[in-house]
């Protein structure tokens, strides 16, 4: 491969894998009509809102170097603290801006351990993983906490199910990527936060005050989390403390299969984007053909080695 | 020249890369137990041409014999087996592990999958008895041990194999003149053995005393070989470098101004033992010293990266709370790593990003980053300091050794410093690039900054400084105006034979 090659490849592998995904399900005929139609995108693409915005978050800790395995839990815990509030008579507004900022305060905690205690990242939150489930589940009793209604419950779904209009989950999830790209592409922030993840000396030897860099990742990306909880709220219409679980490695796997290494430094938010399509992809054309559920793990299991060892050939023949 | 006795010789080697030709036909040509120094300027293709050797690339063209047979490695360990060996410039120790373990890594003595320990031990003493260090504790990690005793592990790792040819890729860059000399009677002994040594050095005086031969490589084509004796050392530069370098230390007039950086007995938990000294604005302050005497603790300690246990840094015109090396950059302090890799630069970003990572917020307004001023100024510094490299967006752990060095100092030059802390700053250089930054060096000083350089090169000191302080045990034992120093005279302070 020459080194032009080896770019194509790295810019646009991802997108070879959506279109592969794409075309594993489009082709056969059984699946094709119900798979290849609008109106299956437009489920697809709410589904996959979650995992994206997660994903958002989780780009920015894996290129700083770090790794958050909380996610799930923190997602349930903050999704417990929405319906709690909506049910305490809280309006939408502060609701919303409450639980976003529950997420953020697990991360700020997150953040502040891995900086001042100076202990990785992986132990940490998988402490918090196991505490915030727990928190959630005490929270709420033990049982999912109900409430009457909410303008919440109505951003996963359109008036009319089989117009053209995207939820605004989706919307909120584009913005946000277009955003957070530039951030990462573009601010000083954003590139001390490749900076660290590539080299933490070279970072504090330049004067890069990486402490309170990690923490503000981490509490940033915690507010990806809360808001990934308020979505969650959104979809099942209630505070359930025991979804998501497992949903930190959709979301690890999404980032890693759009290039990001897990050594930090490399990355890109498209990519992630890209990577938490097309798991949600194989989820539904998996169901499109129905395949059973345990069949879906394997193939995305594989599909995630798959997406290494492509990243692995490409970084290798570039040393 | 016989052809009958050659261990080993190469013939019109030629290696591309993609569009870039690394190798456009070498030959060299190497008789049993000889030193032969393989010469030139960083990029002329040395490494390319030892890979291919080691079995780590393949060659598009040309020959190999290696003791009359053809030679066509596989991969380095097949190169190992049929007796070419290698010791890389950077050590590559299991740290964790034992002496022991550390040179017989991947051919352990072992009886269906078991270590047998007494023939491993047997052998490793056998390894290090060859290299005069039959005492070395096998059992401690080879963590513990000091640069030159672990590069002693490494070498015994290679002859663990009986090679008859073992190249050293600039083995002493990291060693001080003591742990030199011990490396060149180790040297000898090999070539008393018969063995033939590739020695790659920077250092010309070096290749001079330890080689029996030279060849120089430019831009992938050997333009010359010859007797080590009979050749000059501007000879060997002009050959290098394809022009004239007239004056390797150029003097650049500069006066002394006031005090700007003083350190006050300066104690840290690891080496510094009260150290102290003042260096004034205009200044070359070179410190010398062995590795373990503290010289780097001392800039690390100033530049606020590691931190002081009784004593003062005093900057002048800086509050004395304000430390940490983001307060230090703003104070006009700037630091080059003597470890590139692992401190001084970050592989996978690009050089842009490198050479403005200490003042980002300049590059822009409200935290957003002009990326096409950005690209301007690593454009600037490329063309600068002849770095060789594709743009300012490629990575820096693309580019050879000596220019990455380049990048990590275009980052120190761009940022507007008055006092510039320097860690060998010529590390794997090669002799025109060190001329070049001799140069702005002894500019910075004519600008009226301050500047300490730590070396293990002596020459480089006496050449380039207006003073040297020399580091012994923690202390600066003695600090004097160049002229009252020799090579000698520094050694006897930094070994504390006073």
């Amino acid at each position: 491969m020459n080194d032009t090659a080896k770019r194509m490849l790295g810019k646009a592998g991802p997108f070879f894998g959506l279109i592969l995904v794409i075309a594993l399900f489009a082709i056969p005929g059984e699946s094709r009509e119900a798979f290849l139609s609008y109106h299956n995108f437009k489920i697809i693409l709410t589904q996959t809102v979650i995992v994206a915005i997660g994903a958002l978050g989780m780009t920015m800790i894996i290129v700083s170097g770090g790794i958050d395995l909380s996610v799930g839990s923190s997602i349930a815990f903050t999704s417990v603290v929405g319906a709690l509030l909506v049910k305490h008579g809280w309006s939408t507004a502060p609701t919303c801006l409450a639980t976003i900022l529950t997420g953020g305060v697990i991360g700020l905690l997150n953040g502040t351990a891995i900086a001042r205690l100076r202990m990785t990242p992986f132990i940490i939150t998988l402490g918090t993983l196991g505490v915030a489930r727990g928190s959630a589940k005490w929270l709420g009793d033990n049982q999912t906490v109900n409430y009457d209604s909410s303008p919440i419950n109505g951003w996963m779904t359109t008036p009319d199910p089989f117009s053209y209009a995207l939820p605004a989950g989706v919307w909120v999830a584009i913005v946000l990527a277009v955003i957070t790209s530039l951030v990462l592409n573009n601010t000083v922030f954003g590139r001390h936060i490749f900076s660290i993840g590539s080299n933490e000396q070279t970072a504090r030897l330049c004067g890069v005050p990486t402490q309170r860099l990690k923490i503000a990742i981490y509490a940033l990306a915690g507010c990806f989390f809360g808001l990934a909880g308020l979505f969650q709220l959104s979809r099942l219409r209630q505070g359930d403390p025991t979804v998501a679980i497992g949903l930190e490695l959709d979301i690890i796997a999404s980032v890693i299969i759009g290039g990001a290494s897990l050594n930090g430094g490399v990355g890109t938010i498209l990519g992630s984007m890209i990577g938490a399509l097309i798991m949600a992809v194989l989820r539904n054309g998996s169901q499109q053909m129905g395949w059973p559920t345990y069949f879906q793990e394997i193939i995305i299991g594989l599909v995630i080695i798959v997406a290494v060892f492509l990243d692995r050939l490409r970084q290798g023949k570039q040393a | 020249m016989t052809t009958i006795a050659a261990a080993l010789r190469l013939t019109g080697i030629k290696k591309s890369f993609g569009a870039t030709q690394a190798l456009r036909g070498v030959s060299l040509e190497i008789a049993p137990g000889e030193v032969h120094a393989l010469i030139g300027e960083n990029g002329a293709g040395k490494s390319t041409l030892m890979k291919i050797l080691s079995g780590a690339h393949a060659a598009d063209e040309g020959t190999m014999e290696l003791g009359g047979a053809p030679y066509q490695p596989t991969d380095p360990h097949d190169a190992r087996l049929k007796g070419v060996a290698m010791i890389y410039q950077e050590l590559n120790l299991a740290l964790h592990l034992s002496a022991q373990e550390n040179i017989l890594l991947g051919a352990e003595s072992a009886r269906g999958g078991w270590i047998d320990r007494t023939a491993s031990r047997e052998r490793a003493r056998a390894a290090l008895a060859l290299l005069g260090h039959e005492t070395l504790d096998l059992d401690q990690p080879a963590g513990r041990f000091s640069i030159a005793e672990q590069q002693v592990i490494e070498i015994a790792r290679a002859l663990l194999t009986k090679p008859q040819v073992l190249i050293m890729d600039e083995p002493t860059s990291s060693l001080t003149q003591a742990d030199t000399e011990r490396l060149f009677a180790t040297i000898a002994r090999l070539r008393a053995q018969g063995v033939s040594i590739i020695y790659i050095s920077h250092f010309l005086e070096e290749c001079r005393r330890i080689a029996d031969r030279f060849t120089v490589l430019k831009d992938g084509e050997t333009v010359g070989a010859g007797q080590m004796k009979e050749a000059s050392l501007d000879h060997i530069v002009t050959l290098m470098t394809g022009r004239e370098v007239k004056d390797l230390y150029p003097r650049t007039a500069h006066a002394l101004g006031e005090p700007v950086l003083e350190v006050k007995a300066a104690v840290s938990p690891l080496r510094l033992k009260g150290a102290s000294l003042r260096v004034r604005a205009g200044e070359i302050f070179g410190l010398a010293g062995l590795i373990g005497a503290g010289r780097t603790d001392l800039v690390r300690v100033i530049f606020a990266l590691d931190e002081l246990e009784s004593g003062e840094v005093c900057i002048v015109g800086a509050p004395a709370e304000a430390a940490t090396p983001h307060h230090r950059w703003a104070q006009g302090v700037g630091f080059l790593s003597e470890n590139r890799k692992e401190e001084g630069l970050m592989l996978t970003q690009s050089l842009a990003d490198n050479i403005t990572l200490t003042k980002h917020e300049t590059f822009g307004r409200f935290g957003w980053i002009n990326g096409r001023r950005q690209r301007e100024t690593a454009e600037r510094w490329i063309g600068e300091l002849r770095v060789k490299c594709r743009d300012g967006t490629q990575r820096v752990g693309e580019l050879s050794g000596g220019n990455q060095q380049k990048i990590a100092l275009a980052r120190l030059l761009e940022h507007p410093a008055r006092i510039f802390l320097l860690d060998e700053p010529t590390r794997g250089i090669d002799v025109g690039s060190k001329a070049q930054i001799y140069q702005l060096i002894g500019e910075l000083a004519a600008a009226g900054k301050a500047v300490i350089v730590v070396s293990s090169y002596l020459p480089e000191l006496l050449g380039l400084c207006d003073t040297v302080g020399v580091m012994c045990r923690g202390e600066l034992a003695a600090v004097r105006p160049r002229p009252q120093w020799t090579e000698a005279e520094i050694m006897r302070v930094a070994t504390g034979s006073a």
